[in-house]
């Protein structure tokens, strides 16, 4: 420190508890450049180079579509992160499992009680069910089910929930294309309709929910066979619905009908006749004068674990294959 | 010294991001989960300043943009969390931060992060959410990250400290 820099040290300080003008620009940024307490204020280049790298990406993301430029590095990044979400889960599991052992034996009886009457509910439901019927009495039934004959399904878990904050409702699960699998497969669990695989790494996919703002589902109304929109609301937890809008716009759904997927060609994205939920209320709206039916879905999304992945029966994969008779491959 | 701060701070990033997907959804409220990368970019902000905050913000926003399970434009949580670092950073004073102050910066950058990344969805209608689910959407997500201020933050603060004492404590 030269005897220079000594007698600058207090001079900057007097300058600074004097008001700053505007005046002494050019010698008063020189010495506030090192100053420890401007640190606070950031160069204004480096403000505006990182919002005009933010516009950038956001641009080219937004208008490159399914073929943008950011892909390669989203399934770089997900091949990096893919595998630290797959032990974070694993490593978590065990303790998630804490609160179930404090239990007691009365909830666990109430539990039962409810399943029981539950199940009943729902066998009779599948005997009076009249999807089937009408499938069988439109010749489809057969066609439908020699389809779904044809695909096994890969059992993942899931490993990486996507903020509600980033509102779009996406998880992350546990097997990737060396699982066998590829964007656009029907991801489902035991309950009924899970989503659609959006994109997929080594070892993880990301998986689309029914439930995300942008998800359409070709439906249909188990009852009479009509067919619909679903849009998913963007909304998880106990408010995940789903809004189904008719073809034709003269049919009003009946609270309790039934809505199974309405299957796409070639099963991609969605296979067909897999449960995804019921009729809960129909409103009518009057602007657009069609009949619109909330649907509450089957599957708690609050609680995804273990889904399952519809793929070509035969298909190779790093590990067991559920086949369409139940067996495992 | 830099380069071994810039890898120190993105592997807080990366933890951060880690517990957010994969275990907070355990604890979610409605899927909404604390933003702990948004919590790592303000300690850096309270302890390193602005410029420093806002770097590491761009950082933090590619990494949530990119990694799965994410699906949005990529480039709107970048940008949300540049603007967080910039405003926590102006708040800090040279002086350290009373906890009164870390909450009330945290509630102040949490609040503009969330709402400007809504805001860019609603502009891109990407996804196109409706205002009031939004607004709901936002509030919880600042008292997740006040919740949590107390058990992050001084954490970050303390290891940004430690990187580089000769610069932090003035």
């Amino acid at each position: 420190m030269g005897p220079l820099d000594r007698l600058r040290t207090p001079l900057a300080r007097l300058d600074r508890e004097r008001r700053p003008g505007r005046g002494r620009g050019a010698r008063e940024r020189r010495w506030r450049l090192n100053g420890p307490e401007d640190r606070g204020k950031p160069p204004r280049s480096l403000v505006v180079a990182l919002v005009l790298a933010c516009a950038a990406l956001i641009t080219l993301d937004y208008h490159g579509g399914t073929g943008s430029p950011i892909e390669p590095a989203r399934r770089a990044m997900g091949e990096l992160f893919g595998p630290v979400e797959v032990g974070a889960a694993t490593a978590i599991r065990p303790f998630t499992a804490v609160p179930d052992w404090f239990r007691t034996h009365d909830s666990m009886r109430d539990d039962i009680d409810g399943l029981e009457a539950e199940n009943a509910r729902l066998r009779q439901q599948v005997h009076t069910a009249p999807y089937d019927r009408n499938k069988l009495a439109e010749y489809e039934g057969l066609t439908a089910a020699a389809d779904t004959l044809n695909y096994a399904v890969v059992p993942a878990r899931v490993v990486g929930l996507g903020p509600s904050q980033s509102f779009s409702r996406t998880v992350t699960i546990d097997a990737g294309s060396r699982a066998g699998l590829q964007p656009d497969m029907t991801v489902i669990n035991n309950d009924g309709l899970v989503g659609r695989i959006l994109r997929v790494t080594g070892t993880t996919a990301t998986v689309l929910l029914i439930l995300d703002a942008d998800s359409v589902v070709g439906a249909r109304i188990g009852n009479d066979m009509k067919v619909g929109f679903l849009h998913g609301r963007g909304v998880l937890g106990r408010e995940g619905r789903l809004d189904l809008e008719l073809v034709d716009q003269s049919v009003v759904p009946a609270k309790g009908d039934v809505v199974v997927t309405w299957g796409s060609d070639g099963g991609a994205p969605y296979v067909s006749g897999i449960p995804v939920g019921r009729v809960t209320s129909v409103f009518s709206s009057l602007r657009e004068s069609s009949q619109r039916a909330v649907i509450q879905p089957y599957v708690d999304f609050g609680a995804l674990d273990v889904v399952g992945v519809v793929v070509p029966s035969g298909a190779t994969s790093d590990r067991a294959v559920i086949e369409a008779d139940g067996s495992l491959r | 010294m830099t380069a071994l701060r810039a890898f120190v701070a993105m592997i807080a990033v990366a933890f951060a991001l880690v517990l957010q997907v994969s275990v907070f959804p355990h604890f979610a409220w409605d899927g909404i989960v604390p933003n702990l990368c948004l919590l790592v970019v303000v300690g850096a902000a309270l302890t390193r300043g602005a410029q420093f905050a806002m770097l590491l913000g761009f950082g933090a926003g590619l990494l949530l943009d990119l990694a799965p399970p994410a699906d949005h434009v990529a480039g709107r949580w970048a940008l949300a969390l540049v603007v967080v670092g910039y405003v926590a950073g102006r708040v800090r004073q040279d002086v350290t931060p009373t906890a009164t102050g870390v909450v009330a910066t945290v509630a102040a950058s949490s609040f503009v992060g969330t709402s400007l990344f809504a805001l860019s969805g609603v502009i891109l209608r990407d996804p196109a959410i409706a205002i009031p689910e939004l607004l709901q959407v936002i509030v919880v997500a600042v008292l997740w990250d006040i919740l949590l201020t107390p058990f992050v933050l001084p954490v970050v603060m303390t290891m940004f400290r430690q990187l580089e004492p000769d610069r932090a404590q003035v």
